[in-house]
């Protein structure tokens, strides 16, 4: 009974060693230090499987796609729709065509924010949050200069959370569009947007979620959560970059005109008038990434192996430890302490400027980001520069951390 | 001295360290012991805007020579342009334009100065030549 017990128990824990073996990159020394990987924010890290995937696209089925009626346009034809197919079911999207390839998140903004242009009339609104990615602002930003709309921005709180409050009174039948991130970048905060749907829906306005920090960390329902678009890229998720997601809902995606003209997106093309290709296709103009396209399906299928419960337990640990270790730091204050966030850490030492730590860690072998995490609105908010970001993947270890720990004390000692 | 020299003298100073953690060191002191600019050279249009760190950087004439004063808000930065006001300041126009920068390598901080660092330095020694080439064009 007692063996019995203990297994389950060791099934439900997740063999970091095992998992860290996937990643061939973690094995080695930068700086003459072994590497602590704790950028994963930026991008996260490829497993073996991922990597020999590419190589396995460009040895065994390269060519182009939805073109040939060759055996060879066929296999990569089957193996780009198959990735298609598990996306939809990973994100549980209604239909395959919802989900549109494209090359990351910020291509999905633009595309989506260009396609409004031909919605918005003068004084119409737009709605972003204080604490979005620049990629969340800027094409919203265009949109407006574009159209006479109007941006409006939900404001956040010292915790880096956003007021509901404000949001709820900012909110009329002149908001077309809400665009928020699922989880912030900058602070790792978690957002409501189940409930911030919801209630942008009762005014009429579209709702795009920005995903490129959530899907490392959690599967998202986009049926449950109702939202209208969801955007994220594949490298923050073990896949390789260059690829990423747009979800969109079907009535919003026929409705939206195409982004990009060319190849593939069309029905028929005459000098008179062309007729554009069904979805996904319409948004899908050019050859695309294909090799990147296909493999995001095998990183997925790798995220789903570990599993999103293990993966949130184990970054869960880290990040509550590494909480813990840095507060014992004299002098150092952490951005965004929300009540719900994911395993990143922003933080700052009194007196000391975020790039002096990250260069003099980056000797010791730790890769975290320095700077603005292109969240420079949040800075401001905080009047700084920058912050050091540390976010962690379930591949890292609390070993690492104590070495991080210490290497952010020693460069606290030098810089003091 | 000139240029040459000057940077012969640096990299003289940085082979007695053994390993880096002693040239950071040493670049932490040069930055605590920058010569402060003036107050009224710190602004907007004296900021070189790095991604990361401000640059501040002011150059004067005196006589036949360039006088440069800089700051930064970030230390290790701040180190090295004491480094490059002393290879740079108090010489002319025609020899801050003609300069190498190979000792940047030679101490060991090469990939400070590289343009994907982001901290403002490499577009602080553009600067420097750009204030040259202004004085030279004026004289």
């Amino acid at each position: 009974m007692i063996t019995f017990v203990f297994r389950i128990f060791i099934n439900k824990m997740l063999d970091i060693n095992k998992i860290r073996t996937d990643f061939p990159i973690l094995s080695q020394k930068v700086n003459g230090k072994p590497l602590v990987y704790f950028d994963n924010g930026a991008t996260s890290q490829k497993p073996q499987v991922v990597i020999d995937a590419i190589a396995t696209y460009y040895e065994e089925i390269n060519a182009n796609i939805h073109r040939g009626v060759h055996t060879l346009s066929q296999l990569a034809t089957d193996a780009y729709e198959e990735s298609r197919i598990k996306i939809q079911n990973h994100i549980n999207a209604k239909f395959a065509h919802e989900v549109l390839f494209t090359s990351g998140t910020t291509f999905g903004i633009n595309l989506v924010a260009n396609g409004f242009a031909s919605l918005l009339k003068p004084n119409d609104e737009v709605m972003v949050s204080a604490l979005e990615h620049h990629s969340n602002i800027v094409p919203w930003q265009m949109l407006c200069e574009k159209t006479g709309a109007k941006l409006v921005v939900i404001p956040m709180d010292e915790n880096g959370e956003l007021i509901l409050s404000e949001y709820e009174r900012l909110l009329s039948d002149k908001i077309k569009i809400v665009a928020v991130n699922h989880i912030s970048n900058a602070l790792g905060t978690v957002n409501p947007i189940k409930y911030m749907i919801t209630k942008a829906h009762e005014v009429g306005a579209a709702v795009l979620i920005d995903g490129a920090q959530a899907v490392p960390h959690l599967k998202p329902d986009v049926q449950e959560l109702d939202c209208d678009f969801y955007v994220f890229s594949g490298h923050k998720m073990c896949g390789p970059t260059g690829v990423g997601i747009l979800y969109g809902k079907e009535a919003w995606l026929n409705k939206l005109p195409p982004y990009l003209g060319g190849g593939e997106m069309i029905k028929e093309v005459t000098f008179e008038k062309t007729t554009y290709a069904d979805l996904p296709h319409k948004f899908e103009a050019g050859t695309p990434n294909i090799a990147s396209g296909i493999v995001l399906g095998t990183a997925v299928d790798y995220m789903n192996s570990v599993g999103f419960e293990n993966i949130q337990q184990q970054e869960k640990e880290l990040l509550i430890y590494a909480t813990e270790k840095l507060l014992e730091i004299e002098g150092l204050k952490i951005f965004g302490t929300a009540a719900t966030k994911t395993s990143v850490i922003s933080f700052n030492i009194d007196g000391i400027h975020p790039y002096d730590i990250g260069t003099i860690i980056d000797k010791l072998g730790i890769a975290v980001r320095t700077g603005h995490h292109c969240a420079q609105p949040i800075m401001n908010y905080f009047n700084i520069p920058g912050t050091i970001r540390a976010s962690f993947a379930f591949y890292n270890t609390k070993e690492e951390i104590d070495i991080f720990v210490e290497a952010v004390k020693k460069a606290k000692t030098m810089l003091s | 001295m000139t240029i040459k020299e000057i940077q012969e003298e640096i990299v003289d100073e940085f082979s007695m360290f053994d390993d880096w953690m002693q040239r950071y060191e040493y670049i932490i002191d040069l930055g605590k012991n920058l010569p402060l600019i003036k107050e009224e050279f710190k602004i907007d249009e004296n900021l070189i805007k790095g991604c990361q760190s401000k640059v501040w950087l002011q150059g004067e004439q005196d006589e036949d020579k360039i006088v440069f004063t800089a700051d930064s808000d970030a230390i290790l930065t701040k180190g090295i342009i004491a480094i490059l006001i002393r290879t740079f300041s108090n010489q002319k126009a025609t020899a801050i334009l003609e300069a190498d920068m190979n000792f940047i390598d030679e101490i060991g901080l090469k990939e400070h100065l590289s343009p994907t660092r982001a901290n403002g330095l490499v577009s602080m020694i553009k600067q420097i030549k750009m204030y040259a080439l202004a004085f030279q064009a004026k004289n």
